[in-house]
């Protein structure tokens, strides 16, 4: 039975194309229930069922218990699962994040249509709602599948290792995770991916860094996008960049445009540069973060 | 609401194990530079542990403050923030070390 059930994470998640076999729930959970409810009304929080709600008798005595638990312990566990998986298959893996908006998608399928043939490829697509994201990826020849979440605002790394499986036979190669629209909770969960990748557009402030600084601090990577627009904007890329170094010292900063191509090929030599590193590093050695 | 999810998890896992009915007390460890926002936190805990084994349970929340290592003073400094400047030479090359931890650190139970 799995312990981090997508179904727990807000009001449930949901694999595209799957059943949802992979869970054993007892509690008779279904994806198609209305979806109005409170969290905490709405019984598909299944805590408090089982062995921990039965009172024995004897127990009753009050004492302190140690525990010293890191509270996303068992994401990071499913992390490391991951982890261990990508290395395996020698594959090289991120995990790309940023606003609704910010031409996250558009730059993925761009990326995908120049790489494709060159190296394998595969795409889990995270959103909320509709397959419309997975079904663009697909348009270019990628594999892809959809996560939606729910009302939940992020995945996390147990969703991730469920959709990764389907491409298990793929050997090295890129793996895009698109995370769901989102400068905040995303940060916090790691999903086993070798970087995060934020993608920041000139059509935003400049001052989003400092905004959000923990997403902005997770990220290794910064792609400033939609720079074709910059001569019609007042954005100040030298601050932006600025902005993030503040928060995060060394995060790189590349600027690109999906539309018009610029900068498209430094992105594309830094994912080739990536997935050379991992090629030429033996799963047995791989690094644990 | 994720973390406060977590936190029931970590509690129902250890029951389990430790061999309680009840949780009276939960104290947590926050970094001031972790993801956590304590009021939403509290409100979040309430909420998912309502009949639950900690329902009703109080929250104590542990502050830890931040640091970092200035790399153009080479010493560990206190910062409040991501983006905070070094307290000593007002450079932005800090690194957070320490007050990133969201962490259960004792249980009052029965």
């Amino acid at each position: 039975m799995c312990t981090v059930c997508g179904c727990g994470e807000g009001e449930g998640a949901r694999l595209e194309g799957d059943g949802h076999e992979h869970h054993h729930h007892d509690h008779g959970h279904q994806h198609g229930h209305d979806h109005g409810h409170h969290h905490h009304d709405h019984g598909d929080l299944h805590f408090g069922h089982g062995p921990a709600r039965a009172h024995a008798p004897g127990l009753s005595q009050e004492r302190m218990v140690a525990i010293e638990q890191d509270i996303l312990s068992e994401n990071d566990r499913y992390a490391v699962a991951n982890r261990a998986a990508f290395a395996a298959r020698g594959q090289f893996v991120l995990n790309l994040v940023s606003s609704p908006g910010s031409g996250k998608t558009t730059l993925l399928t761009r990326t995908l249509e120049v790489l494709n043939g060159e190296m394998p490829l595969a795409v889990v697509e995270g959103d909320q709602q509709t397959s419309n994201d997975a079904d663009r990826i697909r348009a270019t020849g990628a594999p892809a599948v959809q996560i939606n979440t729910g009302k939940g605002c992020h995945l996390d790394a147990h969703m991730v290792g469920h959709a990764v499986e389907r491409f298990a036979d793929l050997t090295g190669g890129l793996v895009l995770i698109e995370n769901v629209g989102n400068l905040v909770c995303p940060a916090a969960f790691d999903l086993g991916e070798h970087h995060k990748v934020a993608i920041l557009s000139v059509t935003e402030g400049e001052d989003k860094p400092l905004k959000y600084p923990d997403m902005f601090h997770a990220a290794d990577l910064l792609l400033l996008n939609k720079v074709d627009l910059l001569p019609h904007l007042d954005f100040d890329v030298e601050r932006c960049i600025d902005y993030a170094r503040r928060v995060r010292p060394d995060i790189e900063v590349l600027q690109v445009s999906a539309r018009d191509g610029s900068g498209m090929q430094a992105w594309l030599d830094w994912l080739r540069a990536g997935l050379a590193r991992v090629a030429a590093t033996p799963a047995s050695e791989a690094p644990a973060a | 609401m994720s973390l406060a999810e977590g936190i029931l998890r970590i509690l129902e896992e250890n029951s389990r194990t430790q061999g309680y009915a009840r949780v009276k007390g939960v104290w947590l460890e926050i970094g001031r530079l972790s993801h956590v926002e304590p009021e939403s936190l509290r409100f979040c805990f309430g909420a998912v542990t309502r009949d639950s084994l900690a329902d009703g349970a109080k929250l104590e929340m542990i502050m830890v403050d931040g640091s970092g290592w200035c790399h153009d003073c080479g010493e560990t400094v206190a910062i409040d923030s991501h983006y905070d400047a070094c307290p000593r030479c007002g450079g932005y090359r800090v690194e957070a070390t320490g007050g990133t931890e969201m962490r259960v650190k004792e249980l009052e139970v029965e």
